[in-house]
Order: C-alpha cells, then structure tokens, then sequence
C-alpha cells in the first residue's frame, strides 16, 4: 500500500456507517500503565478519516448495555482492523473492563466510523495539539501522513505529565515535539511545562489547519494559543475530552 | 439479543427509581463535562456584544439587546440533558426565557429554524421541538451566570432532544421553510436528535 497518492486517501465520509458488528480482538498492546492499544478485526470494516471514531457496546447477560465512543489511532490504510486505544478510568465501567477482562480473541461490538469533522483529510499542513490520551485521534493523522503523503508538512506538539504517561513513544520522531509537565526524565534537554507560545507559534506559521485534543483546560490554553499565534479560529477544530468511561 | 460481552457485569447501572429518567445507552454522569468543536468565543454582554435575534421568514423580525432581554419573563427550568456522547445529567436547573414568547413576538410563518452562534456554530430544529414549553434561551444554570464554557452569555435549551441541539452562544433563530441541516448535522450527526429513540447519527 505505500506510494498511495493523496487522491486515493478518502475524501468523504463513507456513505453508510453505523451498524453494530461483532469484532475480534487481534492484539493489545500496553502503551503506558493507564493505557493500552486494542487492534480490532471487523467482519465488515470500511475506511476511516482520521479523527473519526468508533462506538463500542458492552452487554451483560442480563441485556444490560453500555457504550462509549473512542477515537481510531490507526491510518485507513491499515485495511481490515482498527486500533482504539484506551485510557482506563478507574471509576468508568466500559475502559476498566477493556483493561481487566478483554484478551486476545475476544468479541467485542462495535459501529462507526462516526463523525467528519474533527478529521484530517490529508490536503493541508497541519499542526496537531494533543494533550496526554488527547493524542490518540491525532496519531490516526501522524500515521496516516507517515503512509501516504510523508511530504506534506505535519508537526505534532504532545503534552504529558512524565515519561512514563508517554503514548506511542516508540513511534514519535521529527514532526513531534513533547513537553512533560510534572516531571522530565533524567538528562532530558527538551521542553517542559504546560504549552506556550514558544511551542505553538513556530509550527503555527506553517499550517493551514489546527486540531486540539485533549482535557477541557488543555484545549482552552492550546486554542487561545493557536489563536494568539495568528490561526484563524475557524481553522481550529477542537475534541474535548470528558469523563466518559 | 444474542451477542453477550464475555465477563461483562455493568459497574454503572442506572438505579431503578430512575431507569425511566435515562434513555437507552446513557449512563449517569454527575459532572457537566464540556464538549466544543472550536475554541471558545468570549462576548461581554454587557459591553453591548451580545443581542438575540429572530428573523428569517417571520412577520416580524426581533432583536433583543441584553437589557432588553432581561426585561422578558424568566422562569426556572428544571430538567435531565442528554449528550450524544453518552452521558445524561438529571435533575439540573437553568433559568432563562421560553422561547414561546420570542417567537410569538415575532410570528414565524413557516415550520423549520436554524439556530445560529457566536463562532458560527449552527443547529437545526423544527419550530414544533422550539415551541409549546419545550425550548429556552438560558443565561442561568444552577443559580449562577452561565458558564463561558457551557455557552454563556445564553444558550439554547431543548432537553428533550440530544444537548448538540441546545446551541451554546446562541445569537438568534432563524425562521425558513427548509429543513436545512446544521454543524453537526451534516458532520454525521442524526438530522433531529431524539435520545428516546436513539437517534446519535445518520443511519440510525
């Protein structure tokens, strides 16, 4: 699949999303201590835009349910299976089960992909603002640049409280810029802090769109940023994330 | 039903002496978290940025400032609101005037209305879900000025319709005889919102 030029990236929403299908648990990966990956295999999967979402639904023997949306971490070029991955929230009921109970093989229901705004569709630079599990729709975009059009212009800025909260740090090169708000490793000679001014103005300049995602705060202070950096507020597409869990 | 989540035993069941307050696939959220597609616009009411409008196809075309607003008929609105997201929070309070009286003031002459925003959000709705006690234009929550990031100054309430439809920074409603799909709408979200019927998104 590599060497795909942007036209054949999808360009619309697909048509027809949204019926439920059982998928299968192929592989999970432990990103951090509060976060792991899921790889789904779908029966009958479509692609995605990066920064759409897929909703999962749990059913108890009894016919209670529950269901929660979480972002895609993959590119659609990745055909067949998607990734979401998961923060675990101790008082949530849909991640701890995720974290507790799910293992390779399982069946877990889902539908999507759901929601074209918050998405990159591969035509402009972009600056990405991703705060802690913020990160996750914004990885779908990195991903998908990496596949099928590593040439146009991309920086992420990754704010997390330490090392050790790090999603995807295997995968994170020149385009990404990390700043650890509570506490640096030892020896390291980057940025920290919360996102300022100096993180955002710079790759501000470059990009045609801003996404943000993260906690209330962080997109609060990231936007206000963008803003300040000269961004035109209707260029800036924000995703908050709440306590749903 | 046939499919059962191996393991699965619910920490979060809604209790039954309110199983008839939460729709289908929500569950009960204690907080009030915040959901935006862009930043957050900031307007000084009383520096004369805000006003509320209703125009479009009406019989006549009204503009409220925000002194003039406040001299309308407020009245408390206690209800449940339910996130498409999947959150549902019961038994809040707003405070803020019927959208009945707006619009009998101004007359709409056809069935359809797009709320519009400050930051250029949009929401469609059909005059019959905006009227009859069903809808407010809010500037109080919980005893308090609403919050910048719930919507304040004003926001529209529709409660018995998902909260994407209560249109954060309202600046006014516009009357037209289309259905014309607004923000979320057209980004995949279904066209009126019903959380009863789980109406989430398009195809549902």
């Amino acid at each position: 699949m590599d060497g795909l030029s942007p036209a054949i990236m999808p360009l619309a929403a697909p048509k027809a999303p949204g019926h439920w299908q059982v998928a299968t648990v192929k592989s999970i990966k432990q990103e951090t201590p509060q976060v792991k990956s899921f790889a789904l295999e779908l029966p009958k999967w479509m692609p995605h835009l990066p920064g759409q979402h897929y909703d999962i639904r749990l059913t108890a023997e009894d016919g209670y349910q529950a269901q929660r949306s979480y972002s895609i971490a993959s590119s659609p070029l990745v055909e067949g299976e998607i990734e979401l991955t998961i923060d675990l929230l101790a008082d949530g009921e849909v991640s701890p089960y995720f974290h507790e109970v799910v293992m390779e093989g399982d069946q877990v229901e889902v539908r999507g992909p759901f929601a074209s705004y918050f998405v990159w569709r591969g035509e402009e630079p972009a600056l990405l603002l991703g705060g802690g599990s913020g990160v996750v729709p914004l990885m779908a975009m990195l991903r998908h640049r990496r596949r099928a059009c590593p040439e146009r212009q991309m920086h992420l800025v990754y704010s997390v409280r330490s090392a050790e909260g790090l999603i995807y740090a295997d995968e994170l090169g020149d385009e990404t810029t990390v700043t650890y708000t509570r506490s640096a490793p030892a020896r390291w000679s980057g940025h920290t802090g919360r996102i300022d001014a100096e993180l955002v103005s710079g790759p501000a300049s470059a990009a045609e769109v801003v996404f943000i995602c993260g906690s209330n705060g962080f997109v609060e202070s990231a936007s206000r940023l963008a803003v300040d950096a000269g961004c035109d507020p209707s260029r800036i597409r924000t995703e908050r994330f709440g306590p749903s869990g | 039903m046939s499919f059962v989540s191996r393991g699965f035993g619910g920490k979060r069941r809604v209790p039954e002496d309110l199983a008839d307050r939460v729709p289908p696939g929500q569950y009960i959220e204690q907080g009030f978290p915040v959901l935006t597609a862009g930043p957050t616009p900031h307007i000084d009411p009383t520096a004369g940025e805000w006003s509320f409008r209703v125009d479009g196809m009406v019989a006549q075309e009204r503009e409220w400032s925000w002194e003039e607003f406040h001299e309308l008929e407020f009245e408390d609105v206690p209800c449940d609101i339910h996130c498409v997201t999947s959150w549902s929070k019961l038994g809040t309070r707003f405070r803020g005037v019927s959208v009945d009286a707006l619009l009998e003031a101004s007359e709409p002459l056809e069935a359809y209305a797009t709320a519009y925003c400050f930051g250029g959000y949009t929401t469609n709705l059909a005059i019959e879900d905006l009227t009859d006690g069903k809808a407010w234009i809010v500037t109080e929550h919980e005893g308090e000025p609403l919050p910048r990031a719930h919507g304040g100054p004003a926001r529209l309430l529709v409660p018995h319709l998902y909260f994407w439809k209560s249109a954060k920074w309202v600046a006014g409603l516009r009357v037209m005889d289309h259905d014309e799909p607004g923000f979320w709408e057209v980004n995949g979200y279904h066209n009126r919102g019903d959380p009863w019927k789980e109406e989430r998104y398009w195809t549902d």
